[in-house]
Formats: C-alpha cells, structure tokens, sequence
C-alpha cells in the first residue's frame, strides 16, 4: 500500500441517541483495489456505508476522499467529486428506456443539466458514451427497452452503468448481488472483476455473502457488532481464528 | 425505421396546424371564438403539464400565473402603452417572475404538499387580485379600452375582428408550443421526466433537484402569464376570477381529458373541455356538476386520459396485427 | 386590553375551528393515504344540512347532531363507490377524484339551497352578548373557544385509549401491518373516512351561526386548513393543534396591525414555515 489511498477513514463513529451503531473504524481504500467490508445483518456495515456516502454526517471521525475531507458533505455534493454509490434496491428510471437512463447522467456529467433548447437526440456524442457504457456492462442489446421490462439482474446492471456513467473515480456498491439468483450472481462478480481490471474502476462494496467477497476483494475488512475485527487479503481473513469464531462460527470450508 | 416515425409525426402536426390555419374560413364566427379559446387554454394546459406529465408535480395554482400574465398585458395597455408585442412581452415575463418567487417556496415539497401549496399561493395571487382595487379594479376587473392593432407589411388589423384575433392567438400559441417541444426534447426535459420517474436516484447522480424543479416552474409560469396575456386580449378584459382556483382546475381536468402522457393531450383535451360546456350548457345552467359527474368515470377508468387510452388502444391493435 | 382579548377570542374560535377540519384531513390522509380536496365541501355540507334539519326539527342542537350524521353516511358511500377504486393509484388520480366530488357537492348545495346567504340562529341559550369591560362579545364565540378544544380533547383520548382509536393509529403506521394481524382495513378505511367527513361537517355545523351561510364557505376553510397541515405535518396530531392555533390568532392580530392586508397572513405563514422549516413545526425530511 504506498500508493496515497483514495478513501481514507479516520476513527469512524456514528450513533443513534446513546446506541452506539459503529464505533473507532479506520480503514483506507488503494486506487484500482477492490476493497470489501463483510459482516454479518446488524454488524453496522449499512450505518458506515451511509456514514461515508454523504446521506448523514457521522458523529465521530473523519473521511477523506481524493485527499479532501469529506465528512458530512450531501451525497450530490460528492458526485462530481468522483465517489457515486448504488443501492440495495434496484433504484433506476423505471418508466425511461435503457438508453435514456444512462443519458441522464451523462447529461449531469457534461453539465448539460440546464440546456433546455437544443435537441437531445442530436448530442451525438452522448449516445456514442451512453453505448459505450452498456457495452462494458453487457446491455447494449437491451438499449431502447424500457427499464422496467427487464429482468432483475439486468435492472442492477443498469443501475451500475448509471453510476459508471459518471465516470467515477470510486464506487460504492451496497450489496451487489442482493436478491440474485446464482446466475445473475456470477454474471455481476464478473462484471465487478472484469471493471476493475480492465478500466481500472476502484470499488468498495459491503456484502454480507462471503463467497461474493471472497471471490473479487482483495482486500477484506471484517465488521462484527460495530468495529473492525480483522483486516487483511482472503487468506489472512481466512486464517483469523477471531473472524472464525465471530463470524464463520467456525463453520468457513469452503 | 425511427426516422419515418418521426417524419409521419411531423407531417401529421403539419397537416392539423393547416387545418387549423383554414377554421376561420369555414366556420361561423361563433366557432371561430371557440377555437380561439381552447387554443389559449390549451397552451395554459400545455404549460400545467410540463410540470405535471413530465416532471411530476401537480400545481393547483396555475390560474395563478395565468392571471398575472393577464393583468400585465391590461395593466401596460391601459398605462399608456400600445404596443402588442411588448404587452404579451409583459405577460410572460410578468409570469415567468411571479413563479420564481413562489416557485422558490413551492419546489421545496413535492406531491401532495406541492398541490396544497400551489394551490394555497395561487389564491393568493387571486386575493391579491380582488382587493388591490386602486390596481387591479377589484371584481370588477380591468377592461381594455383600447387593443392595438396588427401590423403587419404596412397594414393594419384589427383585433376586433374574430378572425384577426384567431390567427393571431394560433400563431402565438403555435411558437409557444414549438418552444415548448424544443424544451421537452432537450436534456432539460431528460432531467424533468428523470424528476417524475425517482427524484432520489437523480440526486444520487449530481442532480439539484429544486434548482430543476424551479426551471421548470418558472417556464411554466411564463407561458401560462402569456396564455393569461392573450386571454386579456381576446376578452378585452382582465378579471380576479381567472385567478381561482376554480380556475386552476380547469388545465389540470384538460390535461387530465386528454392525457398527461401525451404532448398534445393537454390540447385535445380543452378542446374536449370546451365541445362538453357548448353541449351541456346548452342544456342546463349547471355545469360545473356535470363536469364533476363525467370526470370521476374518466379518472377511475382512462387513467391515460381519453386520448391516451384510444392511442393505447391503437397501438395494442396494430400490434395483433399479422 | 379589552380590544386584545377580543382578539385573542377571535383567533381562538377561529382557530378550534380549523383544528377540526384540520383534524379530519390529516387523520383522512394518514390512513387512507388520501388528501381529500372535498373536505371542505362536506364542511359547507354540515352548515347547510343542520340549517335544514332545524326547518324540520326547530332546534340547533338537533341541526347539529343529525346534520354532520347524514353527511358522515354520504362519506361511507362515497368510500364505498369512488375512492376504493383509486387506493393505490397515483396521488394525482385520487386528489382529481375528491376534486371531482367537490365539483359535484359545491354546485350540488347551489342548486338546492341556491346562490345567496344564509343565516343560521344560535340556539337560546347561546345568543346574545355577555360585556367585557366597555365592549360586547357574542357568547356564541365564546362556546367555540371551548367546544373546539373538549372536541379535540375527546378524539385525543378515542385515538390514545378506545380499541378502534389504537387501531386506526395502527393502521396509519403500517397498513400491511395491520392486515397481517387481521384488522379488517377496508372496513377501517371507510369508518375513517366517515369519522373524517363527519368531523367537518361537524365544524362546518359548528360555524353555521358564527357565520353566514354561502356556497363559497367551504373555499376559505380549505385552503388555510391546507396551509395549517403544510406548517403542522400531514398526519401530525399536535401538528394540527398548534398550526390551526397559529394561524387563528395570527389572522385575528393581523387585522389590528395590517388593516386590510391581513388577508395575505396565511400566506405569509406558509412562505415563512417553508423557508425555515420546510417539512412543517414537527416534521423530519424523509
């Protein structure tokens, strides 16, 4: 890691009233590394993750992204800095065609929000970046159907290429495969891998399901009722007896 | 294949607009007057529906803005003033200034909130409108005197002339409509219909959903303060209770006749409007009931609106087509 | 002194009347997840028909007892006939429905009752003016000031103590909830909804003789109770209480210190709650 991370979290602590949710986590995310944070439902991992993506200001600590601080900084604000993030549930344009939602934030992402004269079908250029985008994600095909006719997998592979579309610098998936069948699943962990790899798309993603993890991060921080537990590569999380008992219950063989 | 559609939708608004350029040679005068109205009206509809089809919002105050548009037209007419470009001028940027200061407000909620406010902000625009006598004249409204005439390649026409006055208001309301086509085929307009399907997901992606939201209000006040402009002119006369919300309901139950998810619906829809109150008026004095009784079976059964629903029944038919 | 305790009387009957009709909206709206543009047409509704009934039966308080009932069942059919049709819909179908009923209702009271004024009489016991200090003070108002407030107060403990009371506030919180634990929600929907319209034609009984009768009467009450819900929170118990008092005694003071601009009060009221505090006194973003 001598490279300057791109995330960077200081002493991270968030709590509701007295009920301390998460507390004292310091983690840093490397450019181009994809980076997960596990932990079983309950473990805090929702509460951080909203925490570091601008939906609430978090009581303690400090983020860094991209070398600026940004604690507490709205989650729009965040967006042209380069951090976007997904959601557990599908969040797309339901009613838009596959095409129009991509073109919404590229629109945003060439400031073209407000032009409310020219023709949009003539932005050429954006259709050619839009195309480009759902060929990464694989639903070029797919293009001019409405959103909301498409299969489940492929509704999230929208909503990836949505974030995409901005040409992020990070981003922050919330359980990717959520609700997946194992298809879908290997089809998004290859996704994941293949984005990493090839376009160098750095990602950071809470997941509860091990496999997932342990199939594309190759970095693992462990959450367990509210602070880090262990950090490492798999086979460092694999070995910790702490992480067994907390965590695997003593039962990870696979 | 995308390009013959698009070649067959802008022959057929051609052909409807040179059907509309020859009404006045065929119809009575009466007819004539009609027309006219539900053009205006219409362009008020259209300008509710960029904010309800498209974005999302239903305002209940539109009246509002259509009313201020009137008396600024009235207003710079009886000053002194006898230009008519620079009174519509005055229509729609008084429009366009009074829904960015209530815009600012309103945007801040949305949905039901959005029509409640709307609403009550709209009503206050009438108040303001029937008891500011020394301005506005109070219920009494303001007349006009005098309506400059049109000039056009040295001669002179008057307004006073059904006819004159038609094919002014079409070709207005024409480049009125034409702009707001532009506007909802920009990436503007990606953004307000971005609005309506998951204002949260644009957030998200950098969006400032108000600063969207307050465009759009005030585009929309603004061709409303101009239909309002060109309503003053055809009544020769500016009234408090275009302001009502009775009023308001008007655009929302047009465009609701025709379909919010259509372009022209709100258009079609005043001319539904206006065909029911001649035949129902022709009848009975009441027909604000009868309006009620026929609107619940089209919100509860053409959720598209009627024209809507035939072109949902259209498209469904050449579909099972061989 | 005396002119501040006038005021103060007049802001309070005015404001225990909004509270009612506030009361029956918001309760209406978290329920059924309905705003109902017509409510202040059932308003105008209950001052007519207790005017009527008291034709029939010559007592105020038979007016005021059998009137608000007749409109409440007018409510159950229109639950029954309309409104079930819309439950799920988007908000905009069902606000163009109820707008469709007051369309209906509004012109309906025109040509029974028609155009012009009325006048509903307190009943004896009632009328007349108590003194105070130099000035007289109808004692009507007077019996608004407090029934407001015990009608308040009784709801308040229907909604915190009785079986039904507890669940509605159920059913409010989480509809499926409540299905899931065997409440019959239709049911429940059209009790709501007639203990909604029921309560403002109550209010609009209520103020038959505190004001005359005039097919526009329900217009005024709906808007400032809009504007009372906005500033309070929709579905917000205390919201209501302190947005309808507010917005009374703003009005009553206002026409001390504006004169004729007071009209523009709750205007002023409405702009003010949404700069600073645009989800309403007790309200949270969501």
């Amino acid at each position: 890691m001598s490279e300057t991370p791109i995330l960077q979290i200081e002493n991270l602590g968030h709590s509701y009233g007295r009920y301390l949710v998460i507390r004292d986590i310091s983690l840093a995310v490397a450019p181009g590394e994809l980076t997960a944070l596990i932990g079983p439902n309950g473990a805090g991992k929702t509460t951080f993750y909203n925490a570091v993506s601008g939906h609430f200001r978090p009581t303690r600590g400090r983020v860094h992204f991209n070398g600026r601080d940004i604690t507490g900084v709205p989650a729009h604000k965040l967006v042209p800095m380069g951090l976007l993030r997904s959601f557990q549930i599908t969040n797309i344009f339901p009613n838009l065609t596959v095409m129009e939602n991509i073109l919404v934030p590229l629109v945003l992402h060439h400031r073209k929000g407000f032009a409310f004269l020219p023709s949009l079908r003539r932005k050429k250029k954006l259709y050619r970046e839009a195309e480009e985008v759902l060929d990464k994600v694989g639903i070029l095909s797919s293009a001019y159907r409405l959103a909301n006719e498409l299969p489940y997998g492929d509704k999230r592979l929208v909503e990836m290429a949505i974030v995409l579309a901005r040409n992020p610098k990070l981003v922050m998936l919330d359980e990717p495969t959520a609700g997946m069948n194992p298809e879908e699943t290997e089809r998004m962990i290859h996704l994941i891998k293949e984005l990493a790899t090839r376009f160098g798309t750095t990602f950071f993603l809470t997941e509860h399901d091990m496999k997932v993890v342990f199939s594309v991060a190759s970095m693992i921080y462990v959450l367990h009722q509210g602070v880090l537990l262990a950090q490492g590569d798999k086979e460092a999380i694999r070995a910790n007896t702490a992480v067994r008992e907390a965590y695997l219950g003593g039962s990870a063989r696979d | 294949m995308a390009d013959t559609k698009r070649m067959q939708t802008v022959a057929g608004i051609i052909l409807v607009f040179i059907l509309f350029l020859t009404g006045p040679f065929i119809l009575p005068v009466y007819w004539t007057m009609i027309l006219t109205e539900i053009l205006i009206m219409g362009l008020l509809a259209m300008s509710f529906n960029l904010l309800f089809g498209y974005t999302g919002l239903l305002s209940f105050g539109q009246a509002g803005f259509f009313g201020v548009g009137a008396y600024a037209t009235a207003l710079f007419l009886s000053k002194g003033g006898n230009s008519l470009f620079v009174s519509l001028v005055a229509a729609l940027g008084a429009g366009a200034v009074a829904a960015l200061v209530i815009g600012f407000l309103c945007v801040r909620r949305d949905e039901i909130y959005f029509a409640m406010i709307t609403l009550g902000f709209g009503m206050m625009l009438y108040t303001v409108a029937h008891n500011w006598l020394s301005l506005t004249g109070g219920s009494d409204g303001l007349p006009l005197l005098n309506v400059p005439a049109l000039n056009l390649l040295g001669r002179e026409f008057s307004l006073f002339d059904p006819n004159v006055m038609y094919l002014f208001v079409l070709t207005v309301t024409a480049l009125c409509i034409f702009f707001l086509w532009r506007v909802v085929r920009s990436p503007f307009g990606l953004m307000l219909t971005a609005i309506r399907e998951n204002k949260q997901r644009l957030a998200f992606v950098g969006a400032g959903v108000q600063h969207l939201r307050l465009a759009a209000f005030v585009i929309a006040g603004a061709l409303a303060g101009m239909a309002g402009g060109l309503f003053c002119l055809f009544n020769a006369m500016a009234t408090p209770d275009i302001l009502h919300w009775g009023f308001s309901s008007r655009p929302v139950l047009m465009t609701v006749l025709g379909g919010s998810g259509i372009f022209f619906g709100p258009l079609f829809g005043a001319a539904i409007f206006f065909g029911l109150e001649q035949l129902i008026t022709s009848m009975t004095e009441n027909w604000m009931i009868f309006l009620g009784i026929i609107l619940v079976p089209v919100v509860i059964f053409f959720p598209h609106g009627i024209l809507g629903t035939l072109m949902d029944w259209m498209r469904t038919r050449t579909k099972r087509a061989p | 002194m005396e002119s501040f305790l006038i005021n103060l009387l007049n802001g309070l009957s005015w404001g225990m009347l909004l509270f009612l009709i506030s009361l029956g909206l918001t309760t209406v709206f978290g329920v059924l997840g309905i705003l109902n543009f017509a409510h202040g047409s059932f308003f105008m509704l209950g001052a007519y028909l207790c005017m009527q009934i008291m034709h029939i039966m010559p007592s105020f308080w038979s007016g005021i007892l059998v009137g608000p009932l007749v409109v409440a069942l007018l409510g159950v059919l229109i639950e029954r006939v309309l409104l079930r049709k819309v439950y799920g819909r988007d908000i905009s179908f069902q606000l163009l429905l109820t707008f469709a009923i007051l369309l209906v209702l509004d012109d309906a009271v025109r040509i029974i009752w028609g155009p012009g004024y009325h006048v509903v009489e307190p009943p004896a016991i009632l009328s007349g003016v108590f003194t105070l200090g130099t000035r007289t003070y109808p004692v009507y108002r007077l019996f608004l000031v407090i029934a407001g407030p015990l009608v308040g107060l009784a709801l308040w403990l229907f909604f915190q103590f009785s079986r039904w009371g507890r669940i509605i506030r159920a059913a409010a919180m989480d509809r499926e909830m409540a299905e899931g634990v065997g409440i019959r929600v239709p049911m429940l929907f059209t009790v709501v909804f007639a203990l909604g319209t029921w309560l403002a034609a109550f209010g609009g009984a209520l103020a038959a003789p505190h004001q005359s009768l005039a097919p526009s009467m329900g217009e005024r009450i709906i808007i400032e109770s809009f504007i009372v819900v906005v500033c309070g929170g929709m579905g917000s118990f205390p919201g209501a209480f302190a947005g309808a008092l507010i917005l009374g005694l703003f009005e009553s003071f206002g026409t001390v210190f504006l004169g004729s601009a007071q009209m523009a009060v709750p205007y002023i009221l409405l702009a003010a709650v949404l700069l600073v505090r645009p989800y309403g006194f007790f309200g949270r973003e969501v």
